[in-house]
């Protein structure tokens, strides 16, 4: 059990100082980095694409909220740990206003794509380098876990989730799953779903247990994993 | 007795004659009224042959004319439409030899079928409002309906106003447009707003082209308040502290019927039911979350006599007409007196003697309601609302229906569906924001012209973009969004019925619940299956089902007020009752008939606030969001919230003072719209709105989690409308939903408007008062329970109720 003065955000991976931000993203003060795992940015046209006529604002939902943190933050770098865009002809499909403000956002930055399995090659005009995967000191970051015991690996992919149930009322909402060797994060897309942490995808890689820390938007509460729901 | 009529063929005759029967005079004269015509609207209870008269100018026709193709429609809510049928169509037509070809087309019709049907119709087809919704969706459909003659909709004062009503008006509309001369036949139950069904069934909107016909008058109905000899309840909605005297009367019965409110409710009574069942007799249990086979079952031993009680849901309010129950047993207020005129048409259909029926309060403010429930059948009032506008999410996936069908004119298809009556007020430009919401999602940002799903023709026609389309729009097709559910597998058995996820997911490996009248342990999930086993616990979880209770009506809310305003009608009531109405006389103040009372006192440390609004619990629960909000703003630190039909609580740190600003009509303003924005019940409604109208798919039966690349949040969805575009047409679906339902803004208007007129008057108390008592013991309750809780609940009770009925000599004034 942890103490309740704990500050729930605090993350502690292969001996680097991470903070678990409410909106997903996560800080890493001693690198002035911030990185955000699986944007999907113009998933909802990708659905228009197919005949579902989805509102076509997800993108801009998604890069207001990035927008929110960079500019409190001011970080130095950003990573994106891939699936940053749906699929391959997302940003083409962008509108240009929400292009425009990607573009803003990464001229300010050291701004690192990591190629996802939805874009392998990130668009060369948006600015940024793009990377299969990215190491700084105790940390590497990459789109997918890798199986086996990895310390200090960053990664996104899987959309992580949990449900806790309290006075009788069941709350689900997206979460950062750790075990202080290995760290994934939350989708940072606005319009993503999301995949039980007790998915064997997910939970098979963390063989020695795990903690999650729910991101509430508002705030992040770390649940230990005695107390989590075991959704189907 | 009435004459045979002559006119009717000789082989109808006879078979009345064989029978020893003679037609009922609303079978004549619906016959005459159609002989005329005319359009028909059969008012009837229950039993009586109404099915019959429905059909008989059909059976006549048919029997007199050789006609091929379809020549009749039977569209009922009920999806199991076999057994009501099988005895009032099926059989006269057996016996009296007509060669008429008679089929059933559901969700359950298999496909070859299916397609038989559409090459070689039968003359007789009986269907639900989601199967026409399909086959209205086809290119045949013209074929098909091009010589329809009648369409008979059987229980239409179940369906108008609904969605699915919604549903079927659009249907109608489109039958009456490829065949112009269709007769329409409604058969209803007795209701407040027969001029309003009569629009319904009107191929124009118009009443007056409808001819009502009534069937016999409600029979007289002897009905009881069950006076127990234990001490009422305080609180509480299960009734068990009447278990063994609703078990003494169903022995004194040959059979009863025992309706419940909710499934959780079926679920305990029936398990507390068969505890007292010391003698035996066969009690079975009959809801809508059991399996079919076991549903089916039940209802055939209960036609054929062999069960002595059956304990049931709303499940059992329409279809099988069981001549012989002799007594309704009603656990809890039926919420409105025209629910419980239906209810009793369910139980002595013999003439010589009365329905009876025997209403069990489950606790106080209860026995008022039942009390007033009784007055109100004796009197005859009805009550229940009139059918609402037709919904724009309804409206939207009509449209698409009809591009599926055939290329459409949008002014041909409006002036179409403006003559179903849900949408005889629509407008042009509602109208067309849904047309181009079908059209290419209806967004301000023109981003998807690539991807329209209707492509307008140069001659001026839309047509579906492609085939795909309106292959997924047909699997998408219909209005109910139900919660997802799990079946539940008992292991080494069968399936028993289905709980929804939410439920399940809840549970952990070993958790117990009652279920389909069984103790069962939960073992695990497996596919879309909840594992269980048979269990021996004693602290079982209750399956909570979403959507569970109505709220009561407007009018039984106006006759509890008056009662309650009124000590001379409280003659009658229980000693019990009048003894705690006495006491809150004295120690506070009688709600009024108009106007509201509040009192606020303090309790351990907090500050409550009870307000009598009476205004049903799903505009309190609104009501109770809207207060919080307000009370935080105003700085009072309010903690939380409890509601229940009469009465609402909200407790704090600090006690509010200014009850006119509190409960000012502006709390509808910004504040609803604050809250809106938060809500999970508007979240939720928004999301059925987008399901039906086709903007989010439905998770098809069997099929598994899709993965989280296919799915897409639908609160993102409803965020960014309501950021960018608040004009949106699913939005105002939305808005228009939560003016009733759970959110029930248009109630909680009617009742801020009521406190402006009628005043506030505010008690400050020193300690809880007796008529608050109730609502307090509903604090902290939950669907779950367990040892502990009921212990605190328990303490927590005799705590209360001593500390609101202490006889304090002095200072006992209330101030």
């Amino acid at each position: 059990m942890t103490t309740p003065l704990r500050d729930s955000s605090a993350i502690v991976l292969n001996g680097a100082a991470l903070s678990a931000l409410p909106d997903g993203s996560l800080h890493w003060p001693a690198r002035n980095t911030v990185i955000v795992a699986d944007l999907h940015l113009e998933k909802g046209s990708a659905f228009a694409r197919g005949g579902q006529m989805l509102p076509p604002y997800d993108s801009r939902a998604t890069l207001a909220t990035l927008a929110t943190v960079l500019t409190r933050l001011r970080p130095h770098r950003v990573i994106c740990l891939g699936d940053s865009f749906h699929d391959a002809q997302a940003s083409d499909r962008l509108p240009s206003q929400d292009r425009a403000q990607l573009a803003r956002l990464v001229a300010g930055t050291d701004w690192i794509w990591i190629a996802g399995n939805h874009d392998p090659a990130p668009p060369p005009d948006l600015g940024g380098s793009v990377h299969a995967e990215w190491i700084d000191g105790p940390l590497v970051f990459r789109h997918q876990a890798e199986m086996g015991p990895r310390a200090g690996e960053v990664s996104g992919h899987f959309h992580p989730k949990a449900s806790v149930q309290t006075r009788g009322r069941r709350l689900s909402t997206r979460c950062f799953i750790e075990d202080g060797s290995r760290l994934i994060l939350p989708a940072y897309g606005r319009s993503t779903g999301g995949l039980s942490v007790w998915d064997p995808a997910i939970s098979g890689l963390f063989p020695k247990g795990f903690s999650v820390h729910l991101a509430t938007g508002r705030s992040i509460v770390r649940v230990p994993k005695a107390r989590l729901l075991r959704a189907a | 007795m009435h004459k045979i009529d002559l006119n009717l063929p000789k082989k109808f005759t006879d078979w009345f004659q064989q029978k020893g029967w003679h037609p009922h005079r609303h079978q004549l004269d619906m016959l005459a009224a159609d002989r005329q015509g005319a359009h028909t609207l059969l008012i009837a209870p229950t039993g009586g042959g109404k099915t019959l008269a429905g059909f008989l100018p059909s059976l006549i026709d048919l029997a007199t004319n050789q006609t091929d193709g379809l020549h009749t429609l039977y569209i009922s809510p009920l999806k199991a439409l076999a057994v009501d049928i099988q005895r009032n169509l099926m059989t006269p037509v057996e016996e009296m030899g007509l060669d008429i070809r008679i089929e059933t087309r559901t969700g359950d019709t298999p496909a070859n079928r299916r397609q038989r049907q559409k090459e070689n119709p039968p003359q007789i087809l009986l269907t639900t409002p989601e199967s026409l919704g399909l086959l209205i969706s086809q290119p045949e459909s013209f074929a098909l309906f091009k010589c329809l003659h009648r369409v008979i909709l059987d229980e239409v004062h179940a369906i108008a106003g609904t969605k699915r009503g919604d549903q079927l008006a659009l249907c109608l509309a489109r039958l009456s447009k490829i065949a112009p001369d269709l007769r329409r036949i409604g058969l209803s139950a007795t209701v407040a707003w027969p001029d309003d069904l009569r629009a319904y069934i009107s191929p124009t909107a118009q009443p007056d082209r409808v001819v009502t016909v009534t069937g016999m008058g409600a029979k007289r109905a002897d009905v009881r308040l069950l006076e127990t000899a234990v001490r009422l309840p305080w609180s509480g909605h299960y009734g068990l502290h009447a278990i063994p005297e609703i078990y003494q009367e169903i022995k004194k019965t040959g059979t009863a019927i025992i309706f419940v409110n909710t499934r959780a409710q079926a679920e305990l009574v029936f398990q507390e039911l068969w505890r007292a069942n010391e003698d035996a007799l066969p009690i079975a249990l009959h809801h809508g979350s059991l399996a079919r086979d076991q549903r089916r079952k039940v209802e055939a031993a209960m036609a054929d006599g062999s069960l002595r009680a059956v304990v049931a849901t709303s499940s059992l309010d329409l279809g099988i007409d069981w001549a012989a129950v002799d007594l309704v047993v009603q656990v809890g207020p039926p919420k409105g007196v025209s629910r419980m005129i239906q209810r009793i048409g369910r139980a002595g259909h013999r003439l010589d003697v009365p329905s009876r029926a025997l209403l069990v309060p489950c606790n106080r403010f209860e026995v008022l309601e039942c009390r007033c429930v009784i007055d109100g059948v004796a009197e005859g009032t009805l009550d229940g609302d009139p059918p609402r506008e037709g919904g724009l999410d309804v409206l939207c996936q009509h449209i698409m229906s009809l591009a599926c069908a055939a290329p459409f004119r949008a002014d041909d298809i409006f002036a179409e569906i403006r003559q179903a009556a849900p949408y005889r007020d629509l407008t042009r430009d509602a109208f067309n924001a849904a047309l181009r919401f079908v059209e290419d999602g209806g967004y301000a940002l023109k981003s998807y012209d690539r991807w329209k799903r209707l492509f307008l023709t140069s001659a001026g026609t839309y047509e579906v973009a492609n085939p795909k389309l309106a292959h997924r729009h047909r699997m998408n097709i219909g209005t109910i969004v139900e919660a997802v559910t799990l079946k539940v597998r008992l292991r080494g058995g069968g399936i028993l019925g289905e709980v929804e996820e939410y439920f399940a997911t809840g549970l952990e490996p070993g958790d117990t619940f009652v279920f389909a009248g069984r103790m069962l342990r939960f073992e695990g999930i497996k596919q879309t299956a909840v594992e269980v086993s048979a269990a021996r616990g004693k602290d079982p979880k209750v399956p909570a089902y979403m959507g569970g209770r109505l709220p009561f009506t407007t009018l039984l809310s106006d006759r509890v007020r008056a009662t309650l305003a009124d000590p001379s009608s409280w003659i009658g009531l229980p000693d019990q009752v009048r003894e705690w109405l006495n006491l809150q006389q004295w120690r506070s103040l009688l709600p009024g008939r108009d106007g509201l009372l509040v009192e606020t006192f303090p309790r351990a440390g907090k500050e409550y606030l009870v307000a009598y609004s009476f205004a049903g619990r799903n505009a309190h629960q609104t009501l109770g969001m809207l207060l919080t909000k307000r009370m935080e703003r105003l700085g009072l630190a309010p903690l939380g919230f409890v509601a229940s039909d009469y009465v609402i609580a909200v407790w704090g740190l600090h006690a509010a003072k200014d009850m006119e600003s509190l409960f000012d009509e502006d709390m509808l303003g910004d504040d609803l719209e604050a809250w809106m924005e938060e809500s999970s019940l508007m979240k939720r409604t928004f999301r059925n709105v987008a399901v039906i109208a086709g903007l989010i798919e439905r998770r098809q039966p069997g099929q598994e989690k899709t993965g989280r690349q296919v799915t897409f949040n639908s609160d993102l969805i409803y965020d960014v409308l309501r950021r960018h575009e608040p004009d949106h047409v699913l939005l105002q679906a939305t808005r228009a939903d939560a003016k009733g339902g759970m959110i029930d803004v248009g109630r909680l208007a009617e009742f801020l408007a009521r406190v402006k007129t009628g005043g506030i008057r505010h008690r400050r108390l020193d300690r809880v008062s007796p008529l608050a008592v109730p609502i307090l013991l509903e604090i902290g309750k939950e669907a779950v329970f367990g040892d502990a809780e009921d212990q605190l609940f328990d303490e927590l009770a005799v705590e209360l109720i001593e500390e609101a009925m202490r006889m304090d000599p002095q200072g006992g004034l209330p101030l």
